[in-house]
């Protein structure tokens, strides 16, 4: 019951609100809502209690849906401890949204629109990581797409909105595309799209080849990468990452929740969830080490020079999927999901975090106009500082633990990937720190650069704003070592127990604590003195930033316009497909069938009938020529047919 | 050549009509030309007639000719009234100008 | 022999005046070829036997038809000068029809071949020569007994014809002083006064 409960209560809380809005109101809209989230959360703990900690396994089948040869698709809710790690963090990340957004949409003309839409969004990724087959995993899939679209659009009067809205939803298109041909892809090889019914019966079909334009490839191999596609679009990784920065169209609280704890976690989960399947192609497996640590590197670089707050946390996230992706791909999947529990908390909270400032600078959100805050909003202030020392990994905060697992096992791993991945993960670190300290610096401390107007505005935000913030603070700090033995700890094979498998000859997990002292260390130096440039750089010697940017021109201006991929994109799709649509438009649907067809069937008739009319001249002898010309057709006839 | 038979006749019937039909569409300028003509269409069918009537050695013929020579009278009557009546009102009688019906 | 060059000379001077008819320049020319034209039918149809209708050709066609042509040419204010320009515009393609036209109609009549029972759908035979009745009168035996009805109406047919060229070319006149009798008839004395006028003087 309780788990029926959990994942439809949110749906209840949408529909509520979303079409009885205007009869409960405002207010009405946002207790419903919270409250079915509330509840939802509370029953998150104990599900996690039973599944996780009591090392179960649960399936609660709700309906049957299509039945028809081998294909069965149902409705049934999967409970194990993917799923119940899952759904802590979705539930209650979502929960403090729901609060914040209390606060901070509170001036808003369409609130129980947007509390429905969060409920909504959260109904979809509840259905997600509860999924018992593929079909049922891509259905919740798409309903986050379509919560994002509809949330990073909800200011829909503003045309950048609604612009992101549909390059967020486009772009996941193009990964949903490889995530169908995936799913295309397993049923053609094992014959079912369930979960168990693949994961049983892969070990046997490991060697199966398929015989494809001209080549052999191995099946499992091209179903991995085909549904890593669909991951690499929903979670922004390098290549399908451009809509991320712009979805920061969207309201904060659509940020934090979306955008840095849930949705794009979704495709790290689904890589998990598939772990079975991975395992068993190396070709897989090195692919997504590849991007995810090219990811890591590619969006800490630009991260490095954005100047806008959300932008920055938003690279920021991006990088650290990166990072999440290539643990898996060096099998270390478990480390991977507990930095995507652990990132949860302190992302969503450097998100709101930002989303009080923004509201304290009466909706600035350029940094360069920030500065010397910190007296005004010390309880923000305190909290985006515990945000930013959790996600550059410093000792005894949550991102410490995650993190550096992650870089021991890319290096315990073995491979050259593994290695490489490792030198860039590392290289992220020290950036990572430091746009986060840069950030920290140009918003809070130092002279401010804005107007007296704005500053004699500054205040702190309301309670129901600050609770939230210190709920996911408290996860920020004590998620990491409360949690690191259940995840990668002494007790990892017993909590995961059959979520996720790994190989034997995939030993980055195993071999975690053979690594050696340096190997260790490594992040955490680069850590220190990425956080002590940032100090020299923007608080000691604040002319040098410029005088850098000035000097390496060229290198500035790929960073921040980051590395020219939206430009890229635009040339080569985006462009050729207005112009194929012009044409086919223009030329196929206007000239060719509406021309062949209504509208050259009227102009016809109208040039015949004009032609015609032309015999109706007036004139005497015009129709006796017609006349004498049908008599000499008819007296032809005659002639030659006449029997 | 020298016996003249049925054909002669028809053949010489057959170029007058020919000739009224001509003068009809060719005459651009005169609407009494255009009553003529049809006055040599008429004589070739008479003359038609006629011919068959001395060949079968049938004399109905011969009256469907007094018919055609009556109407034949009546509508030359009446067309040239039309003509009278059309040049006191316009003043021309060129077939050209004559296009008010013009669809 | 001599019945053969008769009929050409009759039939090679009909069409040569109808050529003329069709491209005279001056109206009145034109007239009197259809003139010329209808005397050489008539005798073609004197050859053909058909003497009544020969004369009454001559008499109604010539002597009553083509004067009232005659009439009406001379009667219309024709301007001659513009009566030629655009003759030979439309003459290729209506020649070539028109010769179309004519080619198969000698090609059919030149071919015509009686059926063999044709003699049985003869309605009015001819009578014999030897009987002694005149084409005339054996056109009237037939006209007045079995197509009396058909002559009654062509007489209303002419009549309907005088009533309606009448109607349409009647004018009245401003200024003609005409005599109406039932005003004269109803004239009493009231109508007239004596005046008693001085000698030199008016009224």
């Amino acid at each position: 019951m309780i788990y029926v409960a959990a994942v439809f209560l949110p749906l209840l809380g949408a529909i509520i609100a979303g079409l009885f809005g205007r009869f409960i109101g405002d207010r009405g809209a946002q207790i419903v809502t919270c409250l079915g989230l509330g509840i939802s959360a509370a029953l998150a703990v104990p599900i996690f209690n039973d599944i996780a900690l009591g090392h179960q396994t649960i399936t609660v089948p709700v309906l049957a849906f299509i039945h028809s040869g081998t294909v069965d698709v149902s409705w049934a809710l999967k409970f194990d401890t993917l799923t119940a790690v899952m759904m802590i963090v979705v539930t209650w990340v979502s929960f403090m949204v729901h609060v914040y957004s209390v606060g901070y949409m509170a001036h808003d003309t369409s609130i129980p629109r947007f509390m429905s839409y969060l409920s909504l969004f959260t109904f979809f990724m509840l259905m997600l990581v509860t999924a018992d087959n593929l079909v049922q995993l891509f259905f919740g899939w798409e309903g986050v797409g379509v919560a994002s679209y509809l949330l990073i659009g909800f200011w829909y009067e503003r045309p950048s909105a609604c612009a992101a809205a549909i390059k967020a939803f486009v772009v996941n298109r193009v990964g949903d595309l490889g995530f169908a041909l995936g799913i295309f892809g397993a049923y053609f090889l094992f014959d079912s799209i369930s979960f168990d019914a693949i994961f049983a019966a892969a070990p046997a079909k490991a060697g199966t080849v398929v015989h494809f334009f001209g080549c052999d490839w191995g099946a499992i191999t091209i179903v991995a990468l085909l549904l890593f596609v669909g991951a690499m679009g929903k979670s922004a990784q390098l290549g399908l990452h451009t809509w991320l920065p712009d979805a920061m169209e969207g309201p904060t609280p659509v940020s934090a929740l979306i955008h840095a704890a849930t949705m794009v976690t979704a495709g790290v989960f689904m890589v998990a969830r598939m772990s079975p399947l991975f395992e068993l192609s190396n070709t897989a497996l090195m692919v997504v080490t590849l991007v995810g640590a090219a990811t890591a590197f590619f969006a800490a670089t630009v991260g490095c020079v954005q100047n806008d707050i959300k932008r920055v946390i938003a690279y920021s996230t991006c990088s650290q999927l990166g990072y999440m992706f290539f643990a898996i791909g060096v099998s270390a999947y478990q480390a991977a999901i507990f930095h995507l529990f652990t990132h949860a908390f302190f992302k969503a909270l450097l998100f709101l975090g930002a989303g009080s400032v923004i509201h304290a600078m009466s909706d600035e959100q350029d940094i360069r106009r920030m500065g010397g805050i910190w007296r005004h909003v010390k309880l923000t202030w305190v909290l985006m500082w515990i945000g930013s020392l959790a996600l550059a990994g410093i000792p005894f905060f949550a991102g410490f633990y995650s993190k550096d697992t992650i870089l021991e096992a890319a290096w315990a791993s073995g491979s050259d990937v593994g290695h490489l991945a490792f030198v860039l993960g590392v290289a992220a670190a020290f950036m990572t720190a430091f746009y986060s300290w840069r950030l920290l610096i140009m918003v809070f401390h130092g002279t401010p650069r804005a107007d007296e107007h704005v500053m004699a505005h500054v205040h702190e935000s309301p309670a129901v704003m600050t609770v939230p913030l210190m709920g996911l603070a408290a996860g920020a700090v004590g998620a990491g070592f409360i949690a690191k033995d259940w995840f990668v700890g002494h007790e990892q094979v017993e909590f995961w127990s059959k979520a996720i498998s790994v190989l034997p000859q995939h030993p980055a997990m195993a071999d975690l604590h053979h690594v050696p002292e340096w190997v260790s260390l490594a992040p955490l130096v680069c850590a220190v003195s990425g956080i002590a440039l940032a100090y020299v750089l923007y608080s000691f010697l604040p002319s040098l930033p410029a005088a850098i940017a000035g000097r390496m021109r060229g290198l500035y201006l790929f960073l921040l316009n980051k590395w020219y991929f939206d430009e890229l994109y635009d040339a080569l799709f985006v462009r050729p497909a207005f112009v194929i649509g012009r044409g086919l438009w223009k030329g196929g649907d206007g000239a060719l069938i509406d021309g062949c067809g209504p509208d050259g069937v009227a102009a016809a008739t109208q040039v015949i009938a004009r032609r015609v009319a032309r015999m109706q001249s007036g004139y005497l002898y015009h129709y006796a020529f017609a006349m004498l010309i049908g008599v000499a057709a008819f007296v032809t006839w005659y002639i030659f047919n006449a029997r | 050549m020298f016996e003249i038979g049925l054909a002669h006749y028809l053949t010489v019937a057959a170029i007058l009509f020919t000739l009224g039909v001509f003068g009809i569409f060719l005459n651009r300028k005169n609407v009494i030309i255009i009553m003529m003509s049809i006055e040599l269409i008429l004589l070739s069918v008479n003359l038609n007639l006629v011919t068959f009537s001395s060949f079968l050695n049938d004399l109905v013929g011969q009256v469907f000719v007094m018919f055609i020579l009556t109407v034949a009278a009546a509508e030359a009557a009446i067309g040239l009234a039309i003509v009278v009546v059309f040049f006191r009102n316009r003043g021309t009688i060129a077939v050209e100008e004559i296009s008010q019906l013009k669809g | 022999m001599i019945s053969a060059l008769i009929f050409y000379m009759f039939a090679g001077l009909l069409v040569a005046a109808g050529v003329m008819v069709i491209s005279a320049r001056n109206p009145v020319h034109a007239v009197l070829f259809l003139i010329v034209c209808f005397f050489n039918a008539a005798g073609l149809f004197l050859l053909l036997g058909a003497e009544f209708l020969a004369m009454v050709l001559v008499v109604v066609y010539v002597g009553a038809v083509a004067v009232l042509f005659l009439f009406v040419v001379m009667l219309l204010d024709i301007n001659l000068v513009e009566l030629r320009e655009g003759f030979l515009q439309y003459l290729p393609l209506g020649a070539l029809v028109g010769l179309i036209l004519l080619c198969e109609l000698v090609v059919l009549f030149g071919g015509w071949h009686f059926a063999p029972n044709v003699e049985d759908i003869v309605q009015h035979q001819v009578p014999a020569a030897a009987a002694g009745i005149s084409n005339t009168e054996a056109l009237g035996r037939l006209l007045y007994t079995d197509y009396a009805y058909l002559f009654q109406a062509s007489g209303l047919v002419l009549l309907v014809a005088m009533i309606g060229s009448i109607m349409l070319t009647h004018r009245r006149r401003e200024g003609v002083r005409k005599q109406v009798i039932a005003q004269q008839v109803a004239r009493n004395r009231s109508s007239v006064e004596v005046r008693k006028v001085p000698t030199g003087g008016g009224i």
